[in-house]
């Protein structure tokens, strides 16, 4: 099962290693990663997609609680959230594919950000699916370059009071 | 006021209290042996190499529980270093090393004796620093210490480039840390320890499987009270050894691949297993599917990452072993009532009988070669009353050093684990002989493990460490032997050492004493003549090639399906007379 992990971290060198090591010197694998500083510059928030069934994943989370770096790790996709990612796609255009790939980004919403004779940057953001079906549709005209920003996740407030939080691991060590 | 990086070296590990550094020099560190040269507080022991310096360290800090500290230099010092990083990490030795590093302005370039030593060490320390401000350096000493020190403990690595050793900084040594990622949970779940008290209460087979963590949070006065009050069994670790005494009546000794029969019934047939500070290691549960098929599993460790790692845990107690264990007895004391001697009656009856089944058994004739079991035998019954530390090396000579040395008090025994690191007996001794001068050092080492780090020698003789290595020298890598008798049909690949050295020459060429025991019948003579002398002194015992530890528990195989004796299909040569084999390859080969 896909799990989205997200982790407060101290933003300092050495944390990210500390983290992909951890993954990597256990066999488990990152399928995106996405980091940057929070309001506070002294620590990053980086989120985390891998999977693995439950005996796995609950490794994962002590071992990642464990890294002295890490300040806080939770399991976002325990409860209710929402994410996104960003991809940029240059597609290759011929004449007579040009208006079909506006078209096709119109109905993502997705905006052009460059164009050129034989070609048209195109953004979208979405969610994971949102973002797999544009690049199914374009994949005909020929996509030249794909970029993603791997996924960033961010969990929902509740809407009534009671309802319950992803809860954060007691931190220790 | 402004010192330099190499002076607040100095001066932070006197605020640590540190009295003893094991180190190597090299061109980065110069300045800080510099400054080591002209004090008097911190006793700096050079090593010959440097992974004998991080053995030492540990010796150090196993017998002691304060931190082993170890210097070295950039580069070939820190790959040397790597093996004891390791090592000490797997057995969660507190340890504090100081590597130095190229100069700021040249990391990175592969300037001469680069090495990138966070990144070499990362996968093996707890923690690890790079210093890359003078201003930094107290405070990242202090955090060393203390990540090193608390939670479950291990190795944390501080880098020092060379110039940061140079530069002058405002030296302010902090009084207290707080590192927002590291927090270690000390207190259990009182309603964890409650549920426990209740299985305990309920349980019919209860056994206790202590750990090494009994050992670093001090818990043994715990364990005792515990295993007394409720007359449960006690199996421990090759990490526990000495955490309990080996002869109290409620110890069935060591469990595990090379644990007793009645150690390992035990835990197959339980319906409660009481782990504290133990992790599941897979030389204790063997086959995993088929561990403890009975037992309801309780489990008490500070690091919650080794709960459920290997195996299904029902009451998981998260906190530090000797804390959770005052709650429990507390609870325990309020409840036990009724003779428990009693009520165990029908539990200690199958246990009993399993220990007389297949009680640890060697046989050795007075006339043949000497026995290792033999040996080991007499060395812990002549110098049991003097509460000697015991180090050993890795393989056969260990596995029965942990079954016949039958030690009393916790921080006693040094031994490589997690790792299983050759050539970590001989060091690792000469660091707890370091901290207590006055105590007996016994060193059981292998022919094939002590010539890993022989070099040391000449560190024990300059430093006058008087430990005893009894080289149990079966001139083979023993253990490997073993395997090959058992599961390769005897073909003895890379396991005979055709040519080992004259152990006693070796000793004499270093300044130190050699003694040889050929015969049954100079045992107790050699060891009492070896003991007698205030000097380090290697004793080598040419003992029988062929004898193989008992019982086993072959690798992936369940608890309760132990080897107790050679196979009858197997063929090895009998108990020759002394005369023996010294380097006679026939025999071997067609052993
Ligand atoms: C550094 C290292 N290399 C290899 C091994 C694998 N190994 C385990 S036991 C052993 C043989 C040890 O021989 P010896 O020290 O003579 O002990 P014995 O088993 O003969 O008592 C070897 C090679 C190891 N544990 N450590
Ligand atoms: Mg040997």
């Amino acid at each position: 099962m896909e799990h989205i992990i997200s982790l407060t971290l101290e933003n300092k060198f050495g944390s990210l290693s500390r983290v992909a090591g951890l993954f990597s010197g256990r066999g488990f694998n990152i399928e995106s990663l996405s980091v940057a500083p929070t309001l506070d510059p002294s620590v990053s928030m980086m989120t985390l997609v891998t999977s693995g069934d439950d005996r796995i994943i609950e490794q994962i989370m002590k071992q990642l609680n464990k890294v002295i770096d890490v300040i806080k790790v939770v399991d976002i996709s325990e409860s209710e959230f929402v994410e996104r990612e960003t991809a940029l796609i240059k597609v290759h255009t011929r004449p007579e594919d040009r208006a079909e790939a506006l078209r096709i980004a119109d109905i993502f919403r997705a905006s052009v950000l460059d164009s050129s004779p034989t070609s048209y940057t195109i953004e979208v953001t979405g969610d994971v699916r949102k973002v797999q079906a544009i690049i199914h549709l374009l994949q005909p005209l020929g996509i030249k370059e794909l970029v993603r920003t791997g996924r960033i996740a961010i969990g929902r407030e509740p809407t009534r009071p009671a309802q319950a939080q992803p809860r954060p691991l007691a931190k220790a060590n | 006021m402004q010192l330099t990086g190499a002076e607040i070296f100095l001066e932070s590990l006197k605020r640590e209290g540190v009295d003893t550094l094991f180190a190597l020099p090299g061109g980065v560190v110069l300045k800080i042996f510099d400054v080591l040269h002209q004090q008097k507080d911190i006793r700096v022991i050079l090593t010959r190499h440097e992974q004998g310096a991080g053995h030492m360290a540990e010796g150090y800090a196993k017998a002691t529980g304060k931190p082993g500290v170890a210097l070295i230099t950039s580069g070939p010092g820190m790959t040397n270093v790597i093996t004891a990083l390791a090592d000490a990490y797997m057995d969660s030795v507190p340890m504090v090393c100081f590597s130095g590093q190229v100069p700021s302005g040249m990391i990175g370039n592969d300037a001469f004796q680069e090495a990138d030593n966070t990144g070499l060490s990362r996968p093996c320390t707890k923690y690890n620093f790079l210093v890359k401000d003078v201003n930094d350096l107290a405070q990242t000493i202090k955090e060393a210490f203390y990540i090193a020190s608390t939670g479950r403990p291990g190795p944390v690595l501080v880098d020092i480039p060379k110039d940061i050793s140079m530069d002058k900084g405002e030296f302010h040594y902090p009084k207290s840390v707080s590192i927002r990622g590291y927090n270690p949970t000390y207190d259990g779940s009182k309603w964890k320890i409650k549920q426990a008290a209740d299985a305990i209460m309920k349980s019919k087979r209860p056994i206790l499987y202590i750990g090494g963590g009994v050992q670093h949070s001090g818990a043994s006065a715990e364990v005792k009270e515990l295993a007394e009050m409720t007359h449960i069994p006690v199996d421990m670790t090759l990490m526990a050894l000495g955490c309990f005494p080996g002869n109290h009546p409620l110890s069935l000794g060591m469990l595990g691949m090379h644990g007793t029969y009645a150690a390992n019934m035990a835990m197959h047939y339980s319906d409660l297993v009481i782990a504290v500070g133990a992790r599941f290691d897979d030389r204790v549960t063997g086959k995993v599917a088929e561990f403890c098929p009975t037992a309801k599993i309780i489990h008490i460790d500070i690091d919650p990452t080794s709960i459920r790692k290997n195996i299904h845990v029902d009451i998981p107690i998260v906190g530090d072993c000797k804390r959770v264990l005052i709650e429990l007895n507390n609870i325990l004391r309020a409840t036990v009532n009724g003779n428990q001697k009693e009520r165990r009656k029908p539990w200690w009856d199958q246990l009993s009988a399993w220990q007389q089944e297949h009680p640890l058994a060697y046989i050795q004739e007075p006339e043949a070669q000497i026995k290792p079991q033999y040996l080991i035998d007499r060395l812990y019954e002549l110098t049991a009353d003097r509460d000697p530390i015991v180090s050993t090396d890795v393989g056969q000579h260990q596995m029965w050093a942990a079954q016949y040395f039958k030690l009393q008090n916790p921080q006693t025994w040094l031994t490589s684990g997690g790792l299983g690191t050759m050539g970590f007996g001989f060091p690792a001794a000469m660091g707890a002989q370091a901290a207590f001068p006055n105590r007996l050092v016994l060193c059981i080492a292998g022919d094939g493990s002590i010539q890993m780090n022989t070099q040391e020698l000449a560190t024990a003789v300059i430093e006058k460490l008087p430990v005893k290595v009894f080289v149990i020298n079966n001139r083979f890598h023993g253990m490997v032997r073993q395997w090959q008798d058992l599961f390769y049909e005897g073909r003895y690949s890379c396991s005979y050492l055709d040519n080992v050295p004259d152990f006693v020459k070796l000793a004499e060429a270093y300044g130190a004493a050699g003694v040889r025991i050929e015969t049954v019948g100079d045992v107790d003579a050699g060891i009492q003549e070896a003991l007698s002398i205030d000097r380090p002194v290697f004793i080598d015992v040419p003992v029988y090639q062929y004898e193989n530890c008992y019982p086993m528990i072959p690798a992936g195989g369940s608890n309760h399906e132990m080897l107790l004796e050679d196979p009858p299909d197997l063929h090895k040569p009998k108990s020759t007379h002394k005369t023996a084999v010294q380097s006679d390859s026939d025999t071997v080969l067609t052993a």
